[in-house]
Order: structure tokens, then C-alpha cells, then sequence
């Protein structure tokens, strides 16, 4: 009889124990993503730091860029050996750029499985400052470090006058010219201040050399938006309103349009320079120049590696040089951002603050990342910027930071980005607006009209 | 009582059925009911806006054009998916075909492949550098460098060419097996009679499948309208040159996950069962599945 309970009660446990396992196979996909906790191929892309102690505070971050795993980590064990009674532990995940951000937007949305800590890229940051915003303020954290810092890259990550994202870098946009091929067409770098020169370079470099001097850009608009910024316009009027078929647009989409036209420019694979498609394209030397945010830095050290010592780093042209138009504008960029419900959101904004904003970390930006700090206080320090020992030193042509130190104080940017029609905006544009007027041959106000009225639909 | 309620003979098919019931309520009936409240909403801001995203997409450009890229997607893959392994099929299943099973696994293994990876290796063979495979091999024909990815006819091309490479093997077989039901005296009978081999393929072969065939109808359809993986893959996101690879499935993804607005998203997917719900049953109409089985 006891026997027969028994063989009940097996099968009793054996049915529960598949269910379960049914069940678990159906979520599994969910869930494993967010399961950090375990190691090994199981759990691609995730980092776990190893901490010692006692009392250590788990923090799990989200980021889609790799470079910044390590960052982040060698940074957090400088924190906790300032602050040994607040030791953290960090748990990163490294996700896909469209991933990652769905991941967070649905976990937000449904109240789990978000992390503490997430990179939000600035394409996407204001369509998380929509409805209720499900992360944190920080501008209590970022009081010790704001005064120096470029406010306008806090600004991107700002609404209603509260910060929601820690800034990575300025993102600078400057001028890269492969000087080996400009020099062989006979062309000087230096002596390009305006685009009418630089346009006047192509077309010589073309002649000379039946290569191309520069992209069109398709799928993203780092000179469109500088060139714009420069005229003083923008995507949206003065109350917010949608406003991409604007005076200045159609003024800076024809000029770009004038310059494809020469034949000297064109568009690269890929659409931008940085792309994998387009790396390739400049690393042969097919194209001599882009006009790139600082961070392109990394790209060349890491994609173009044919190019070293070969590259030079200029202020980006102007429209006018006797006007004071903005040198350079602000392009790209991350937000750290904390999420508001989570359990140690205090502890959590704290660190990142120290980890993204603090002069060590700042110094770290540059060595680590190549990129161009927000605390301008480094761009100053010529131990750091100019030290032969420097990846970044070595691979450039000139000292990176001597052109940025030539634009520091006139870097603009084009305020509509924080706006939360933006991500619709820029999507419109890098999938339909370029591409109608540079690929299709489309005018560009016609263009722009259409895409007007698209995105009107959008908003209504 | 327990053992009276199992050996019930009205009971027990409803004890058979639960699970499916079960399932359709839970994963099918309850999503859907929530959809379609979800479709007048405004999900961010919590809020009911009557029929305010239906009435923006009946303006909306980019969502006709994801209809119009699906239907023309559908209509490629019934066209070339359909007559093409019917007839490697009826190729397979002839007596005189050597090694069929050899050519049945070389068919069948696409399918086996993941449309991540797959979608990944098409986008660099079809790429914009003269060096990609698709530009190297029409260059064999002194062709110069297509961008083939940004353009409307090429990419359709590129997308029916991975339709094709993938499912083509799997429709083979659900055509062998329905091909291998059919008694072979019918064949002998007709081939007695003098009719050829393609005679033989139209009027026995042809009508004897057509059970298959609409099955495989039906469910090309649905995978053609609902088509989202191979055209994410292939333009390396959610994001395609003038939205030539916008897809009905896409733009709700787009819509609800990218743009969080699950309220239009919904309004979208509503939109898209409908549409194939009309499609199928109109189909399935005309076809006959709905008349009485003659027996």
C-alpha cells in the first residue's frame, strides 16, 4: 500500500517537475537575457566583476557599446577603493544597439526586468522622457561636477530642467583628412576654412585622382546637422512645432545636393562613414574625408587601421569665417541613465555619477576610449593629451586635442534633439528624406514637403 | 464520482479538446480581446482615444506602404513557392530519379538554418561594394556594381531569393507526401491509355494534390503577409532606404517596440488579421474547402 503512495507520489512530482519545465522552456527566451547571474557561453556578452567583501551591492547594467564594459569596470574598483564601506559589484550586459533599447523600452514598460544602470543612445534617450519616465533624476548627483562640464551635453539628456543621462563625451565634430592622398593631388588641408573651399578641394582631389574627396550622407547627418547648426537652423520652429521643410534645410540640402553633383562627392557604402560597409571604403582609400564627431577616433584605431599615421584632424569648415558661426557642433552620444525604481537607484546614481563625470574618469575617456571629454578641464592637460605613450597619439597625423582646443569655446549643438519628436524626425530622414533627394535624385524641397507631411500624420 | 466523470461518454471529447480550448483562450482569444482595447488607446499616457489611431492610419503613408511591400512579398513567394516544388516534387517522387533522398536533405536543409544567419550572409553577398558576391558575379556578365539593397526591384529580388533558397525544400515535401498517397495504378492506368508523363502530372497528379495545395496555399499566405526576420535581417534592422523593406509586421514592430506606441501598434495588428483572415477565407472559398466532402 506504502508502496503503491509512493509510485502516486513520484509520478505526482514527475508531472509537476515537467510542467515546469515546460513552462520554463516557454519563458526561457524572456528571461535570459536578464538572468546575469550565471557565466560562460550560456550568457554571451555578459561581464561580471569580481569584488571582494562583505556588504557589496549588486548593480546590473545594460550598454550596447563593448568598449565601455571595460571603462565602466576598471572605474567602479577605483570607486570602491574610495569608498570601501559602499562597495558595488557590477553585472554588465553587452546587447545589440535596436536590442538593447527594445529590451529596456518593453521593460519599462511592463515594470520588469529592467537593470539599475542603462546606456540609452541620444537618438533614442527622448522617447524614454515620454509619459511617466521611468528614470531617475540626477541633477542632485551631478551637482559636485557640473560646473565642468559642457552643459549642452547635459542639456541632451534633459527635460523640464531635470537630467535623466550622464554624458559620455562632447562628440565634437571635426574634420579628418587623409593627408597622404590629399597631399599627392596637391592639396593642403590647412588652407580649407570654408565649405566653398572644401568643396573647391574636391573637385580638385576628383580631377586629379578620379577618387571621391567625401560621403554623401544617407543614413545619418553629421555634416547635415553641423552645416544647419551653423546657419542657425534646425528641425523644429521656435515653439516646438514640426519643421523640417525650413528655409535653412532646403539652403543646406541643396548646397550638399551641389556638392554631389560635382561627381566629387558620393555616397559610401553604408551610407556614413561609420559603418562597416563604409570603413573598408576608407581604409583603401576610396574616400579621403570625413566630417565625423571626435569619437570616430576609436573607429579609425580600430576599423581603419591601414590609415595610421596618416590622418589629421581639423576644425570642421564654415560657412562664413568672418561670421561667428558655431566651430563645431555636439554629434552622437550615450546617456547613462539610472532606472528610478530600482532597489539601490540611489547608490547606483551615485557611482555612475563618479564613474562618468569625475575628473579621473574624464582622464580615462580620452586614454581608454579615445574619445573627447565633457569635463573640459583634461582637454587642457597636454601631460594627457599629448603623451607619446597614447594609442590615439600615435595613430593620428597631428595632436588630436590641438583642434579641439582651437573650437572648445564655440561648440554648438541642434537643440531639437531632446525633443520627443526627434527619434521619429531622425528616422524619417535616414530612411526616407536622404535617400529621396541623394540617391533618387528627388528636390529637395519636394522631399522635404513629403516628409513633412508624413511626419505631421505621425504627430496629429 | 471521479471515475463516472472520466468514463462519461459526453464528457470525455470535452476532456480531450481542453487543452487545445485552453490554449486558444489563453494565448489566442485573451491577447486578441486585449488588443483590440489596447487599439483605442493612447498606452504611454494611459488614456482612451476612441478611434484616433485608426483614423491616423488611414493617413499614414509609411503603413500602406508596408500593406503594398507584404502583399506584393505574398504574391511573389505563392508564385514562385507553389508550381516550382510541386514539380521538383513529382521530379523526386518519379520512378527514374536516382539518389532522391540525397536531393530531398539538399532541399530540405535551408530550412534548417537560422533566418538570423542566413539574412546576415545574404546582406554581404548583396552588398554595395563592387568586392560583394552578388556585384562580383553579374560583373562575370561585365554588369558595374548595383546597390542592391536600395533598390526597389533588386531588394524584392534579394528577398524572394531568400524565400526561395529556404522554403523551397519544405514545400517539396509536403508535396511528396501528398504525392506518395496516391495510388500508383492510376499512373499504370493512364500511361496504358498512352498519356505522357506531363499529361500524367496535369490531370492526376495536379487534382489528386490539391488538398496540399491548399494548405500550403493557406499557409504561404499567412508567412508571406507576416513576413518581419528576413527583411530585419537582410536590411540590418527595422530600417530600410525609403522603407522598401517595410513589411506590415515590421511597421508594428516599428510602432510598438521603437516609437512605444502600443496603442497604434495594435491598431496595425488588428489590421494585418483582418486582411489575412479575408485573404485566406476568400481563398479557401474559392478553392472549396468549405463545401461538404463528397464521400
Amino acid at each position: 500500500m506504502k508502496k503503491m503512495e509512493e509510485g502516486k507520489m513520484k509520478k505526482k512530482v514527475l508531472s509537476v517537475v515537467l510542467s515546469l519545465a515546460m513552462t520554463a522552456t516557454l519563458f526561457g527566451c524572456g528571461n535570459s537575457s536578464t538572468n546575469t547571474s550565471t557565466k560562460g557561453p550560456g550568457a554571451a556578452g555578459t561581464t561580471e566583476m569580481e569584488v571582494e567583501g562583505e556588504d557589496v551591492t549588486t548593480l546590473n547594467v545594460w550598454t550596447f557599446i563593448e568598449l565601455h564594459q571595460k571603462f565602466y569596470t576598471d572605474m567602479a574598483e577605483k570607486w570602491n577603493e574610495e569608498h570601501p564601506d559602499q562597495k558595488v559589484k557590477l553585472v554588465l550586459s553587452n546587447m545589440a544597439y535596436d536590442d538593447m533599447h527594445n529590451k529596456l523600452s518593453l521593460a519599462l514598460e511592463s515594470g520588469e526586468g529592467a537593470p539599475d544602470i542603462v546606456d540609452i543612445e541620444l537618438g533614442k534617450f527622448p522617447s524614454f522622457l515620454q509619459g511617466d519616465i521611468g528614470l531617475r533624476d540626477l541633477t542632485d548627483v551631478m551637482a559636485p561636477y557640473k560646473d565642468k562640464v559642457v552643459q549642452a551635453r547635459l542639456d541632451i539628456y534633459s527635460k523640464d530642467g531635470k537630467y535623466y543621462g550622464l554624458p559620455t563625451h562632447v562628440g565634437a565634430t571635426v574634420a579628418f583628412y587623409n593627408t597622404e592622398l590629399l597631399e599627392a593631388a596637391g592639396i593642403n588641408y590647412e588652407e580649407i576654412k570654408t565649405w566653398d573651399d572644401f568643396k573647391n578641394a574636391g573637385v580638385k582631389y576628383f580631377e586629379a585622382t578620379g577618387k571621391y574627396f567625401a560621403t554623401i550622407e544617407t543614413t545619418a547627418q553629421w555634416m547635415i546637422n553641423l552645416m544647419l547648426a551653423q546657419k542657425g537652423g534646425g528641425y523644429l520652429d521656435a515653439s516646438g512645432n514640426l519643421d523640417i521643410n525650413n528655409d535653412k534645410m532646403v539652403e543646406v540640402l541643396t548646397y550638399i545636393k551641389g556638392m554631389q553633383d560635382t561627381g566629387a562627392f558620393s555616397v559610401v557604402p553604408g551610407g556614413q562613414p561609420d559603418n562597416e560597409e563604409a570603413y573598408p571604403s576608407y581604409n583603401t582609400g576610396e574616400y579621403a574625408v570625413q566630417i565625423m564627431p571626435f569619437w570616430q577616433t576609436s573607429r579609425f584605431l580600430n576599423y581603419m587601421t591601414d590609415l595610421s599615421g596618416k590622418v589629421a584632424i581639423a576644425p570642421t569648415p564654415v560657412w562664413n569665417t568672418s561670421d561667428n558661426e558655431f566651430k563645431s557642433i555636439g554629434g552622437g552620444g550615450t546617456g547613462t541613465a539610472i532606472i528610478a525604481s530600482g532597489e539601490n537607484a540611489d547608490l547606483a546614481a551615485q557611482v555612475m555619477a563618479y564613474i562618468k563625470l569625475s575628473a579621473e574618469a574624464n582622464e580615462e575617456v580620452w586614454n581608454v576610449l579615445g574619445f573627447d571629454p565633457v569635463n573640459t578641464e583634461v582637454w587642457a592637460n597636454t601631460q594627457l593629451t599629448q603623451n607619446p605613450e597614447n594609442q590615439f597619439v600615435k595613430y593620428f597625423k597631428n595632436y588630436p586635442f590641438d583642434s579641439l582646443n582651437a573650437i572648445k569655446d564655440n561648440i554648438g549643438t541642434i537643440g531639437d534633439m531632446s525633443n520627443e519628436k526627434w527619434p521619429s524626425i531622425n528616422n524619417e530622414f535616414c530612411t526616407v528624406t536622404l535617400n529621396n533627394i541623394f540617391e533618387n535624385g528627388m528636390d529637395v524641397k519636394e522631399a522635404l514637403d513629403e516628409s513633412q507631411a508624413t511626419l505631421e500624420n505621425e504627430f496629429q | 464520482m471521479l471515475k463516472k466523470f472520466f468514463y462519461s461518454q459526453k464528457i470525455a471529447p470535452y476532456v480531450f479538446i481542453l487543452p487545445f480550448v485552453i490554449t486558444v483562450l489563453l494565448f489566442w482569444v485573451a491577447p486578441i480581446s486585449n488588443g483590440v482595447l489596447l487599439s483605442f488607446q493612447d498606452v504611454l499616457k494611459d488614456e482612451w482615444v476612441g478611434t484616433k489611431n485608426y483614423s491616423r492610419l488611414l493617413s499614414d503613408k509609411n503603413f500602406f506602404k508596408a500593406i503594398f511591400n507584404s502583399v506584393k512579398y505574398m504574391i511573389g513567394t505563392l508564385v514562385l513557392l507553389i508550381p516550382f516544388p510541386m514539380l521538383f516534387a513529382s521530379l523526386l517522387n518519379s520512378k527514374l530519379m536516382k539518389r532522391s533522398g540525397l536531393f530531398k536533405s539538399i532541399y530540405f536543409l535551408p530550412a534548417l538554418t537560422s533566418v538570423v544567419v542566413a539574412g546576415t550572409i545574404f546582406r554581404l553577398m548583396f552588398g554595395e561594394a563592387s568586392s560583394s558576391l552578388a556585384n562580383q558575379v553579374i560583373g562575370l556578365f561585365g554588369a558595374s556594381p548595383i546597390k542592391w539593397l536600395k533598390g526597389v526591384n533588386t531588394s524584392y529580388f534579394a528577398l524572394l531569393l531568400i524565400a526561395c533558397w529556404r522554403w523551397t525544400g519544405v514545400n517539396i515535401l509536403y508535396f511528396l507526401a501528398g504525392l506518395q498517397s496516391i495510388p500508383t495504378d492510376l499512373y499504370e492506368a493512364a500511361s496504358i491509355d498512352g498519356a505522357s508523363k506531363w499529361q500524367q502530372f496535369k490531370k492526376i497528379s495536379v487534382p489528386l494534390i490539391k488538398p496540399t495545395t491548399v494548405y500550403v496555399l493557406t499557409i504561404s499566405i499567412y508567412a508571406g503577409l507576416s513576413m518581419f526576420l528576413e527583411s530585419y535581417m537582410v536590411f540590418k534592422g527595422n530600417n530600410s532606404p525609403n522603407n522598401i523593406g517595410l513589411t506590415i509586421v515590421g511597421y508594428l514592430y516599428r510602432q510598438g517596440i521603437e516609437k512605444r506606441a502600443m496603442g497604434y501598434a495594435c491598431a496595425v495588428g488588428l489590421i494585418l488579421l483582418v486582411v489575412v483572415m479575408l485573404i485566406n477565407l476568400v481563398q479557401l472559398k474559392i478553392t472549396g474547402t468549405f463545401d461538404k466532402e463528397e464521400k
